[in-house]
């Protein structure tokens, strides 16, 4: 392993010179498990940079199959995968990409009774396309104590933050409280380069994350208008009467 | 002069994604209830509040804040793609 660390051509050798990375950091993303919930727009670029950064455990629940419609932005796919499950197309595609890395995949739809998938991973990574998702998943990561890293996308927008009571921030309920009556239907419409702009930035927040790297977006949400160059990075608190957390969590 | 942005499905509503007010409304409640009496568009923007959320100067706020001394709101609701 230390000859391969100091390789300057081996695989991880750009993250192994960058100092806020470094031996010590990799070595981090390398016994890092990571849960990511959806293998579509936002999870191409998410699942393909976390297993190129070597993440030791990535695991994937989707269970959508690859359609022709996707692939003007679901990059992990391809046309040869079409009418494959998501995740046998994912799964051989990071396979080839870095086989170093232990991937673990489960065609499921997440759901209540799948919500006990978070228990035991050191980050989740919300790709998932409806708001419910996103609310059991932030229910389910609060309850087991696991950084919830949620990121979505809309036409030519984004957004993305880090949700971790136990680290002193708010939770994803705490910014997004959940509405009693459904909010408007989003189009479907997304230009394709958009899960690019934002998976790629949720792939550098959990890297960022696990190896303690700079600042992370706890508190934080940043948001992104790709169409009119707009673009924020909002302090986000937590709630005292979030019914989720209860703004709970430990001092920071 | 208070700078407003707009993301998302408020910003298609609405019709652009910034813009300049003069206002003299209090909080941000005050300030949606003058943003909806303009016209339709607005109207259709504001129907629900409680499905959007408001930045003050960056800063996620309460639509019970006031706006004294703020120089940009900013309204968004939750994305939801992936």
């Amino acid at each position: 392993m230390d000859g391969h660390i100091f390789d300057p051509e081996g695989r991880y050798a750009r993250h192994l010179i960058l100092p806020e990375i470094g031996p010590a950091g990799q070595a981090r993303l390398n016994a890092a498990s990571v849960l990511v919930i959806g293998a579509g727009g936002l999870g191409s670029p998410v699942l393909l940079y976390l297993a190129a950064a070597g993440i030791g455990r990535l695991t994937l629940a989707d269970d959508d199959v690859v359609s022709l419609s996707n692939l003007q932005r679901q990059v992990l796919h391809g046309t040869a995968r079409l009418g494959q499950g998501k995740t046998v197309s994912a799964r051989a595609r990071l396979a080839d990409l870095n086989p170093e890395v232990r991937i673990e995949t489960h065609a499921i739809r997440f759901g209540v009774e799948t919500a006990v998938l978070v228990a035991g991973f050191d980050l989740v990574i919300d790709c998932t396309d409806n708001l419910a998702a996103r609310h059991l998943l932030n229910r389910a990561c609060v309850a087991a104590g696991v950084p919830l890293l949620s990121g979505a996308i809309a036409q030519w927008e984004g957004q993305i933050g880090l949700y971790a009571p136990g680290l002193g921030g708010p939770c994803y309920a705490c910014t997004f409280p959940e509405p009693e009556n459904p909010p408007p239907a989003q189009s479907k419409g997304v230009v394709g380069a958009l899960p690019g702009v934002v998976g790629a930035r949720m792939a550098l927040e959990a890297i960022k994350h696990l190896t303690g790297a700079g600042q992370s977006l706890l508190g934080r949400l940043w948001m992104i208008d790709t169409l009119w160059n707009e673009e924020r990075l909002l302090r986000t608190h937590r709630r005292a009467d979030c019914p989720v957390c209860r703004g709970k969590g430990a001092a920071c | 002069m208070l700078d407003i942005v707009y993301f998302a499905w408020v910003r298609e509503r609405i019709g652009h994604p910034r813009e300049q007010v003069e206002t003299g409304a209090a909080t941000v409640a005050d300030l949606v209830a003058e943003l909806r009496a303009r016209d339709p568009r607005y109207a259709a923007a504001f129907a629900d509040p409680a499905v959007l959320r408001v930045a003050l100067d960056q800063d996620l706020a309460d639509f019970t804040a006031p706006l004294a001394g703020v120089r940009e709101v900013a309204f968004f609701p939750p994305m939801t793609g992936g």
